[in-house]
């Protein structure tokens, strides 16, 4: 593939790039280099740290290590002004515009056209216009964002990537919200941009599209650089194995419960376009293991399946008995669970203490008319932080000061005590360290084994596959698979079933 | 050592800056006690009676200032109130005074006691000293003794009663801020109550005549009338997902303008007097019945607070209510509760207006919300809800009005104990503010982590960030 620039002056490159967070390493000696007028593609799983790539690239986080070079010289970024100025635009996959302000706003802003302290609307309607122009597309100026269609609004942002002179662009996962139509149009876009001589990182997990357009493409993994091939050296196949090559650890301690008759089953519980017609059952003792990429609907389910949100469509039965579960409290009261994805956020209530957490769903059993016997909470609190082994340094310390594990751990203790017989684990090891994880997993098997039915919901296929009776492959809205050979099913056929079929 | 002083001023902080305003008061007013005119009299004659048990007689001399037969009266009368038998009140210029004393010497005999001003004191003690028959009779001056006049019994008490209406409002505030609401709907409301409690009175009950049960009947149902106000404001608060802020600054007008066309804007007398026992009565051991309504209200409200499931209802609400939801909290309930609440007190409040003026207006409870707010906010509850505690609200409440009394009493203007007010609210809502983010600057002060702090808000980097920094 002829490029018109020397290879060894490539337009942008990353090598060392380490990023750590509070418990995590996001990046790890990471690397990348891009050439002007290529499409280069970066793959990888769900956490695997594509997101904190793009945005050590778009100057929204320093790297602890590493360098970044833009035409062979170093560059520090120290905030996401910098990066602009040096030409790095990026695309995110929530787009950026102001949706009440016009396209010729958002285009200009921050570097509006000015007669001294007046505005100059007409001009920047003109350039607009051009620039819109330059890219073939019809877009109206003056049409408010808010009003434009997904596509457009990304064409909008690509014109104001282009407008501030960018050379690399930055997109992330943008098809992800297109129609095949408007796919093509942004395909057409990215050729133009290339054969300008543009730089293209393309994040995305469509392979379909991925050997359409790029050049090559990186895979990262955990943080790490895997590798990087001209895309007609590699198959699918390989791809997904870069991806995914982690040996299975053994430190999934699974011990298959007793398996006794389905508890919880699901008929065509629909909503929207994020949940169609998933239908599913639970048994007595059995872990379920859920997953799919990120967007697939499996929060989504849960979230119906606990009354956190209403169904469009569908019927949920537990036991035998169909329930109607028009909130958390009707799920709860019928014995269903679910720890959230976002323990932050919606599994506690951080400003609180450990123990008021641990209450909240359960102050009907720890008194009467309306009272709490703050004794008989103390007293069943402490048997929980024993028993699962909460670090805390006393009963009311607050949620917010635990670590990730032990926040996790108290979520849990909050849901045993509430005596919940269906379990809906969304992710719920995310962000804890493995030590942690293995007591949560040794949680789980005792669950199991006392017969309550467990959903488990995961973007690790280690997680998935070591400690799952069966799995169930989730896909834009509904589920299209079932495994039930969990031993020999393999990371890769796990994947590549989760994949969306794009331009198929 | 520094967490520890961090950690107390947290907890204790808002109570030290009331102890410290209560010392600064009682410094800035000590004032001599009254030793002319009848307290003058009234103290001579006690310390006269506490010095000489067995008094039988008593010269009481005064000169010719202007209170000074005040005195000499306050004095005669605590002494013959005491047993006193014979009381010779003298008063003139010093040669006046000579010859009536030698005068009453020859007539009886000496008295046992002298009693006279401080002023007249010096040329007193001249004449007894002249006088054989009485210079060595006991004289007894007025001790002047300084106390600061804010510490005074009944300034106390004043204060207590002052701010019992907005203590009492404060109470539903508390519990509207702690879960993350607002209203501002109680000053009209408590008018609102004012009127209704006064036309019902006058209409249905007999007005003037109005027997006890009736009062107590109007006065529950004018609370009730409040209580529905609020239910209504949560309802859309809940229902319709209006900000507080807007739903209840509505209802303020809509409950001001009911008031006045309920009342045509006039006030209403026709009142028993015998309902000011709430305002003003005094049953309990001399202490004010608002003062002890308000520490009864506050009791209640602690346990319902700190003791109750709602109370823990309420927290989660305004700590994080998707959070309370999806662990099976009613948040629309706990809502909804919390503004009936809100009313019920507004409503209360109004109740005790009327009953210290004995008349029912709607033009009462102008301002009164800002300052339930106030309190509530001085005391150290969070405006985005979810901490606080209403011991603090009461703390608060002392800390306006100890202000307030304070400054009346050093003659403070108006116009600058509003200013001054303000001014205090303003520095206990920003170290509040420091309490939370400790000691944190702007991030344009602070050059090292720029990159981290400055980032485009896209929902997936915030995760992270909260990520990080927590």
């Amino acid at each position: 593939m002829p490029t018109s620039h020397d290879p060894a002056f490539p337009l942008l490159e990353l090598t060392g790039i380490t990023k750590r967070f509070p418990g995590v390493l996001a990046l790890d000696d990471m690397r990348l280099d891009l050439r002007a007028g290529e499409v280069h593609a970066l793959m990888g799983e769900n956490g695997a740290g594509k997101s904190t790539l793009i945005r050590v690239m778009a100057g929204a986080h320093r790297p602890d290590d590493g360098v970044l070079r833009i035409d062979g010289q170093a560059v520090r970024f120290a905030s996401p002004r910098d990066a602009e100025r040096a030409g790095i635009s990026i695309l995110y996959q929530e787009l950026n515009l102001i949706p009440t302000l016009s396209v010729r706003e958002n285009l200009f802003l921050g570097r509006e056209k000015r007669f001294g302290p007046f505005l100059r609307h007409r001009k920047e309607h003109r350039e607009a216009e051009a620039m819109f122009r330059q890219l073939n597309v019809s877009i109206d100026p003056n049409a408010r964002c808010s009003s434009l269609s997904v596509a457009r609004q990304q064409a909008v942002e690509i014109a104001k990537a282009i407008s501030l002179k960018a050379r690399i662009l930055v997109m992330d996962e943008p098809t992800a919200v297109l129609t095949s139509n408007e796919i093509e149009t942004l395909f057409k876009l990215i050729a133009d941009l290339k054969a300008k001589g543009m730089g293209i990182v393309y994040v995305s997990h469509r392979m379909d599209e991925i050997f359409r357009l790029a050049d090559r493409v990186t895979v990262m993994r955990d943080g790490k650089y895997v590798g990087t091939q001209p895309i007609g050296q590699v198959t699918r196949g390989k791809l997904i194995e870069m991806m995914v090559g982690r040996k299975l650890e053994s430190e999934f301690p699974k011990q298959a419960a007793k398996l006794g008759e389905p508890r919880l089953v699901v008929k065509d519980l629909s909503r929207g376009h994020g949940v169609r017609g998933a239908t599913f059952s639970i048994r007595r003792g059995e872990v379920l293991g859920l997953t799919g990429l990120v967007g697939a609907g499996r929060t989504e389910l849960a979230r119906l399946v606990f009354g956190a949100d209403r169904p469009h469509r569908g019927s949920i039965e537990l036991d035998g008995r169909a329930l109607r579960i028009r909130s958390p409290r009707d799920a709860i009261a019928a014995g269903i669970c679910l720890v959230t994805e976002d323990r932050k956020a919606q599994g506690l209530v951080l400003g609180r203490g450990c123990r008021e957490n641990f209450g909240l769903p359960n102050l009907k059993a720890f008194g009467r008319i309306g009272f709490v016997r703050r004794r008989l909470e103390r007293a069943k609190f402490a048997d929980y932080v024993q028993s699962l082994r909460i670090k805390i340094p006393h009963q009311d310390e607050r949620a917010r000061n635990l670590s990730g594990g032990n926040q996790q751990k108290l979520v849990l203790a909050k849901w045993l005590q509430a005596n919940s017989e269906v379990i809906l684990f969304d992710e719920p090891t995310r962000g804890i360290d493995v030590g942690a994880k293995q007591e949560i997993y040794l949680l789980i098997n005792g669950l199991a084994d006392a017969g309550k039915a467990i959903l488990l919901i995961s973007s690790e296929l280690p997680e998935v596959m070591g400690m799952s009776d069966r799995i169930l492959v989730m896909r834009e809205g509904q589920l299209v698979a079932e495994v039930t050979d969990v031993a020999g099913v393999t990371q890769e056929q796990l994947l590549t079933l989760a994949m969306p079929r794009g331009l198929e | 050592m520094r967490k520890f002083l961090s950690r107390s001023l947290n907890e204790y902080g808002m109570l030290l800056v009331l102890l410290l305003l209560c010392a600064y008061y009682a410094c800035v007013t000590i004032k001599p006690s009254a030793t002319d005119g009848p307290a003058g009299g009234e103290s001579c004659a006690k310390l006269a009676l506490s010095e000489m048990p067995a008094m039988h007689s008593a010269a009481i001399v005064v000169g010719t200032a202007a209170d000074a037969i005040g005195f000499a009266n306050a004095a005669k009368a605590r002494l013959t109130a005491a047993g006193v038998g014979s009381i010779r009140v003298m008063q003139g210029g010093p040669p006046e005074v000579r010859q009536q004393l030698s005068q009453s010497i020859a007539a009886s005999s000496a008295p046992d006691a002298i009693l006279t001003t401080t002023q007249d004191a010096a040329w007193v003690e001249r004449i007894q000293a002249n006088l054989p028959a009485i210079s060595r009779t006991l004289l007894v001056i007025p001790k002047v003794r300084r106390w600061p006049v804010f510490l005074t019994v009944q300034n106390l008490l004043n204060i207590g009663d002052q701010i019992a209406v907005i203590a009492v409002v404060a109470v539903g505030m508390t519990m509207v801020i702690l879960t993350g609401g607002i209203d501002l709907s109680v000053g009209s409301l408590a008018a609102l109550s004012a009127v209704a409690v006064s036309l019902m009175i006058r209409d249905w009950a007999g007005g003037v005549h109005a027997g006890t049960m009736a009062m107590l009947g109007c006065s529950l149902l004018a609370m009730a009338i409040c209580g529905l106000v609020g239910v209504v404001s949560g309802s859309l608060i809940t229902l319709f997902r209006v900000p507080p802020f807007i739903v209840t600054l509505a209802v303020m007008q809509i409950a001001s303008g009911q008031a006045n066309e309920w009342s045509k804007q006039q006030s209403i007398h026709d009142i028993p007097a015998s309902f000011t026992w709430l305002g003003k009565g005094a049953s309990l051991l001399g202490l004010p019945n608002t003062l002890v309504l308000m520490v009864l209200l506050y009791v209640l409200a602690h346990v319902l607070l700190s003791r109750m499931r709602l109370g823990r209802y309420i927290y989660a609400v305004g700590g994080n209510s998707e959070a309370a939801r999806l662990s099976g909290v009613n948040v629309n309930w706990v809502i909804l509760i919390v503004y009936f609440i809100s009313g019920l007190s507004a409503g209360l409040g109004g109740l005790i207006l009327t009953s210290e003026l004995q008349t029912g207006s709607a033009t009462y409870g102008v301002g009164l919300e800002l300052f339930a707010i106030a309190a509530v906010v001085l005391g150290g509850t969070s405006l985005s809800g979810g901490e606080g505690n209403v011991i603090g609200t009461l703390i608060g409440a002392f800390i306006i009005a100890v202000l307030h009394n304070g400054m009346d009493l050093t003659d403070v203007n108006d116009a600058r104990q509003r200013t001054v007010l303000g001014l205090v609210i303003l520095g206990g809502v920003l170290a509040d503010q420091l309490k939370r983010r400790p000691w944190s600057l702007p991030s344009w002060l602070v050059s090292r982590n720029v990159a981290d702090s400055e980032t485009k808000r896209s929902p997936a980097e915030k995760t992270l960030i909260e990520e990080k920094t927590i």
